[in-house]
């Protein structure tokens, strides 16, 4: 099912949690809202299920399939949800949680004590808790109350599968192990799900389209592939990974970054590179168009040999790179080296830079 | 360090001493004053017209304010504990009166509404409804006193568990009866229990508001509390002990059934 967003505010009190937002999420799509924590994501994600009210009088709307539910309560709208702390019903049993969709159905759509065992049962095998059916929420771990969640969610065979961080409060190795089998399960089942996450590598792993927020504001729409390698703003480019910052200005129609001083500055640029689009050469080494840096400390110890540097203005310069091109350059601590950007975004202000730069 | 063994042994006597001083003396003493006389006597004075009058009126009254303020306990625990409203704190505060002020003014604050000289006396005198010294004034009043004990004990509980199982029932198309039922009610069940008990024993027992109110009427508006003190005011001390051993009793029935639902909602 397809879902339209438009004209979407709400504020509480005097503080905008979201500013006009208009999105689309096509069905069957895997969509992951990314932000920091106040950025709106999950008040978003809320107001999609009917637990939250978009501000009134601002011609707000939702549409389901084209159709409006703008109005109809959460429980009008078939939606399934999963709390980030679970909010599983702690006096029932496993079995009787996930069954809990089925039991309160209007008396005319319930179905019968078999078919609801029958359901229960196959939902139980889709999450793999087979076992675990007579057990009550406190018994279980994080990783398992999740999964019971979400079969939970999914035996009310919701139109949207709505999931507010739903592996924040889980530790690393469950937590990457679960995300892969969320994208596993929605490969079986192709609900239209969105989920909410501040963590940029789960939402780059998992999702098929990412929604970039920051204050209230959609900064960006894309695939995982757009987002990481073309981010529309600094600020994405800066939420999406690790980034070394180079000032610098703009200069006669050329954002320059060299360190002779300046002619007649026009407005202040920034250089944005990823430590792994950052090459180490020797000073009589390549063109030696780069910036000089004093190697600090080498981390060889990992899936990269990550270089910490220190830039002439005393900040520190991160980069990666992997066990084969260090070979080819080792550096030692102290050493004076360049530092080359492969592929540097600019920007001048706030706005990307697709003019000529001078390093 | 565990301390010296004379400052252990301090402690339990200064202890055991204050509880049998002032909790187990009092209890014994109750007991074997209203059985002096023998069983027959305890049994004749328990049978007495006035005295099953008196009965009969404490448990209708109590049946009339237990279940009254079970439900405004639960809707006003519900209210104060899942949603932010104006006023919140106001309501709050507002629950916690009835412990607040002295039982006798609890009593004067109904004389006061409804007696003769009271703002709505001649409003209820032509409309010949007595409230004051009749068996209204003594419901309405227990009711005021007793009115804190349920929402007290649900309010904190309710606050701890939050809305999110709520919030999850709703978006699975449980509506708001279903939600309370299915919900709210099993998570909040031993609390409830634990305030109805409290709020029933304070409802047998309560003299002081009650008393204000109630006019003494001999068989009629006399509560068991009030009818053991005109017992004991007219010097017939085995029959108001019969009485009072009939209280204790309740107390000690409560005492045994609180401490069933505590272990029982540990163990839940």
């Amino acid at each position: 099912m397809s879902i339209i967003l438009k004209n979407i505010n709400k504020s509480f009190g005097t503080f905008k949690a979201l500013n006009t937002i208009n999105l689309e999420f096509k069905s069957g799509e895997l969509t992951a809202l990314l932000g920091p924590s106040g950025s709106g994501k999950t008040t978003l994600l809320r107001i999609v299920a009917g637990l939250e009210e978009a501000d009134r009088g601002t011609e707000a709307e939702i549409l389901f399939d084209q159709e409006s539910v703008t109005g109809s309560p959460v429980h009008r709208r078939n939606v399934g949800f999963v709390f980030q702390h679970y909010a599983l019903f702690r006096h029932m049993t496993v079995f009787e949680n996930i069954a809990f969709g089925l039991r309160v159905k209007p008396r005319s759509e319930r179905p019968d004590n078999k078919t609801i065992t029958e359901k229960v049962t196959k939902l139980l095998s889709l999450v793999q808790m087979e076992s675990l059916a007579e057990r009550y929420p406190p018994q279980l771990s994080g990783g398992q109350r999740q999964r019971i969640a979400l079969a939970r969610a999914l035996a009310i065979e919701p139109k949207v599968l709505l999931l507010d961080e739903p592996f924040g409060a889980l530790d690393a190795q469950v937590r990457s192990e679960l995300r892969r089998w969320l994208r596993q399960l929605h490969d079986t089942i192709h609900v239209t799900s969105i989920f909410v996450t501040h963590d940029q590598e789960e939402a780059l792993e998992v999702a098929d389209r990412i929604v970039v927020m920051n204050r209230g504001v959609i900064e960006q729409v894309g695939t995982p592939q757009d987002v990481f390698h073309r981010p529309a703003n600094k600020f994405v480019m800066q939420f999406l990974g690790d980034v070394n910052v180079f000032h610098g200005r703009i200069e006669s129609g050329h954002a320059v970054f060299t360190e002779a001083p300046a002619e007649s500055v026009e407005a202040a640029a920034r250089m944005l590179v990823r430590p792994h689009d950052l090459l180490i050469q020797r000073p009589h080494d390549g063109s030696g168009q780069g910036i000089s840096a004093k190697v600090y400390r080498v981390m060889t110890a990992g899936s990269v040999v990550k270089v910490e540097l220190i830039d002439h203005q005393n900040r520190l310069i991160q980069v990666h790179l992997s066990h084969e091109r260090y070979r080819e350059t080792p550096v030692t601590p102290h050493e004076e080296v360049i530092v080359v950007p492969h592929k540097p975004h600019v920007y001048a202000g706030e706005d990307k830079w697709d003019g000529n730069y001078v390093i | 360090m565990d301390p010296p063994l004379w400052v252990n042994a301090l402690i339990a006597t200064i202890s055991l001493g204050f509880l049998g001083l002032f909790i187990v003396a009092p209890l014994g003493i109750i007991l074997h004053e209203a059985f002096r006389a023998g069983l027959h006597v305890w049994w004749a004075s328990v049978r007495e017209p006035d005295a099953l009058a008196a009965i009969r009126l404490t448990l209708l009254v109590a049946a009339i304010a237990v279940p009254l303020n079970l439900v405004f306990g639960v809707a006003a625990s519900w209210a104060i504990a899942k949603f932010r409203f104006k006023g919140r704190t106001f309501l709050l505060t507002l629950i916690d009166l009835p412990f607040a002020v002295s039982p006798v003014i609890s009593g004067l604050i109904f004389v006061l509404l409804f007696g003769l000289q009271g703002w709505l006396g001649p409003w209820l005198a032509d409309h010949d409804i007595q409230i004051i010294f009749a068996v209204p004034g003594i419901v309405l009043t227990t009711i005021f006193v007793t009115f804190p004990f349920v929402a007290r004990e649900l309010i904190p509980l309710m606050t701890e568990q939050g809305s999110e199982e709520e919030q999850a029932a709703l978006s699975l198309g449980a509506n708001g009866w279903q939600v309370f039922r299915r919900v709210t009610l099993p998570n909040i069940k031993w609390g409830l229990l634990y305030g109805v008990i409290l709020c029933n024993a304070r409802a047998m027992g309560e003299f002081g508001a009650v008393s204000v109110v109630s006019g003494h009427i001999r068989g009629e508006t006399n509560t068991l509390p009030l009818h053991i003190e005109v017992l004991y005011n007219e010097y017939n001390f085995a029959a108001a002990f019969a009485g009072a051993s009939l209280l204790a009793a309740l107390a000690l029935v409560t005492l045994a059934i609180k401490s069933l639902v505590e272990w029982r909602s540990g163990q839940a």
